[in-house]
């Protein structure tokens, strides 16, 4: 069996699949990848099923030394490691993937074939860091096992999508949509430094967040919730499974991965959409990836 | 019953504006008939609404709202679940309740009293949610109700036992929050080694003991 070896961790390194389904009525929301269609396409492109479990970095990568040959991809941005991203590469036993800054955006996938073999909690391999379920962020010493989740060849993109470059953050009405105005797609919003798995914290001009009358009810990725300080927060894969702030808005699917890519001090603007938009631009996304 | 778009994967599902036992029922009995749907992946449950994430890969919201529409009335008669009573002992007040102070002097009254009102009413576990089996806690006593932070707590100590507008709660884990701290539970809700269900369970009945005694 090959073992991959934890040299270094980097900043804040995961085993992440896409997530764990079915107990958010315990409070247990999904986690998984932050940059979803970056583990997706790494794990079609070594010829996996799309939810193995990867090694997700974030800001700043690790060092991986593989004990035998495997077949691996790094997707997702640029962390520096002197390799090709978004392609299958044959990789040789004994060698080390050292992985450093992001050159681009926050996360960066390191995927293997076979996928990474951790012991799955409640249905998953993903990394709750906030609560320790599914377990905590990788060190240094840390052993991973390769499992055996390949179910065909490794194969290479035929050509990098359109939508997958910067650009706005194109979100739908939310539940409490009518209390608010346009201000929070007119805003030009920064990333603080407080952001994290559970809510990505903007800070800007503060848009008027009317309190109505309002219970505590559930919320979803990518929720842009609103407290009355008019800081918008959205919720992200470690999210709250209920809240009582308004939201004015929610990030589409086809986004997410734009969420998971987003660092502190990133700039941000909102896109309004309509639903139909939503569903055109997530069959966008889809579409490329059952063409790997 | 309303129903609409949260996100272009999910619809919340309102039984009504006000909190009523009416509506508790409705909740406890869409989330029973879903969980475990192959439609559906996730159930949140609140006071008086359920929002259902589905995968619109697979599922229009059109049919979503549908199958809760056939749910709710084709409803079965839900036997209520065996109620037990969990008593929760609290030290109230001092750095474990840094807000106990400001809850009594927005209502006027001392931290003794707030204390008292807290531990003498009787609560039901309404649902769980929030982060990581946070328990909601109806039975607050009116007195007591008290606004949100403006701004959510970066970080609130896990055992922190906690009023957020006229709902009680306390927090399982250490984690952000917006809720009025007034005291901590040195018991554990929640083992995330473990599989859930947590300690409180939708419909437990809860109490409040002082573990000082009089403040």
């Amino acid at each position: 069996m090959n073992r991959i070896h934890v040299l270094e961790a980097g900043a804040q390194t995961t085993v992440q699949d896409l997530g764990r389904f079915g107990w958010a009525h315990f409070g247990v929301s999904a986690s998984g990848a932050a940059d979803p269609l970056a583990l997706r396409a790494g794990n079609l492109l070594v010829g996996n099923a799309e939810n193995a479990a990867a090694i997700e970095m974030t800001l700043v990568g690790g060092a991986f030394e593989f004990e035998a040959g495997a077949v691996i991809a790094l997707t997702g941005s640029d962390f520096g490691a002197g390799l090709p991203l978004w392609t299958p590469i044959q990789w040789k036993a004994g060698g080390v993937i050292r992985c450093g800054a992001t050159h681009s955006g926050a996360r960066c996938y390191l995927c293997v074939r076979g996928g990474v073999s951790v012991k799955r909690v409640m249905g998953s391999a993903s990394t709750h860091l906030m609560s320790g379920v599914g377990g905590h962020a990788l060190r240094r010493g840390d052993i991973l096992p390769v499992g055996d989740a390949a179910v065909r060849r490794p194969r290479r993109a035929a050509a990098m999508p359109p939508f997958l470059r910067p650009g706005s953050l194109r979100a739908i009405r939310g539940p409490q949509a009518d209390w608010f105005g346009e201000d929070l797609y007119r805003g030009s919003w920064t990333v603080t430094e407080d952001s994290d798995r559970m809510g990505l914290r903007l800070r800007g001009d503060p848009i008027p967040s009317p309190q109505g009358h309002m219970l505590t009810e559930g919320v979803t990725l990518g929720a842009v919730q609103t407290p009355p300080d008019g800081q918008p927060i959205i919720l992200f894969v470690e999210h709250q499974t209920t809240g009582g702030y308004p939201k004015p808005a929610n990030v589409i699917s086809a986004d997410f991965w734009r969420l998971g890519q987003l660092r502190p001090r990133d700039r941000a603007a909102f896109e309004s959409v309509t639903l139909d938009q939503a569903l055109a631009a997530l069959r966008e996304t889809e579409e490329w990836l059952y063409s790997l | 019953m309303q129903i609409r778009a949260a996100s272009d994967r999910s619809l919340l599902v309102s039984f009504s504006e006000e909190l009523s036992p009416q509506a508790r029922l409705a909740v406890r009995r869409l989330t029973a008939a879903l969980a475990g749907s192959r439609s559906i992946w996730n159930l949140h449950p609140a006071f008086t609404s359920v929002l259902v994430e589905f995968d619109p890969r697979q599922h229009t919201h059109a049919e979503i709202e549908e199958l809760v529409r056939h749910h709710t009335r084709h409803a079965p008669e839900q036997e209520p679940a065996p109620s037990r009573l969990i008593e929760i002992p609290v030290r109230y007040g001092g750095a474990e309740g840094p807000d106990l102070e400001d809850v009594a002097r927005l209502h006027d009254v001392s931290p003794h009293r707030v204390v008292e009102l807290h531990s003498s009413a009787e609560y039901e576990v309404y649902f769980v949610g929030f982060s990581t089996c946070f328990p909601y806690l109806g039975g607050l006593p009116a007195e007591l109700a008290t606004p949100r932070l403006a701004a959510p707590r970066k970080h609130v100590p896990a055992g922190s036992v906690a009023i957020g507008g006229g709902q009680a709660g306390v927090y399982p884990l250490a984690s952000p929050g917006g809720w009025r701290l007034i005291g901590r539970t040195p018991l554990r809700l929640f083992d995330p080694a473990g599989e859930p269900p947590p300690l409180l369970r939708m419909g437990d009945r809860v109490r409040f003991v002082s573990m000082r005694g009089s403040q």
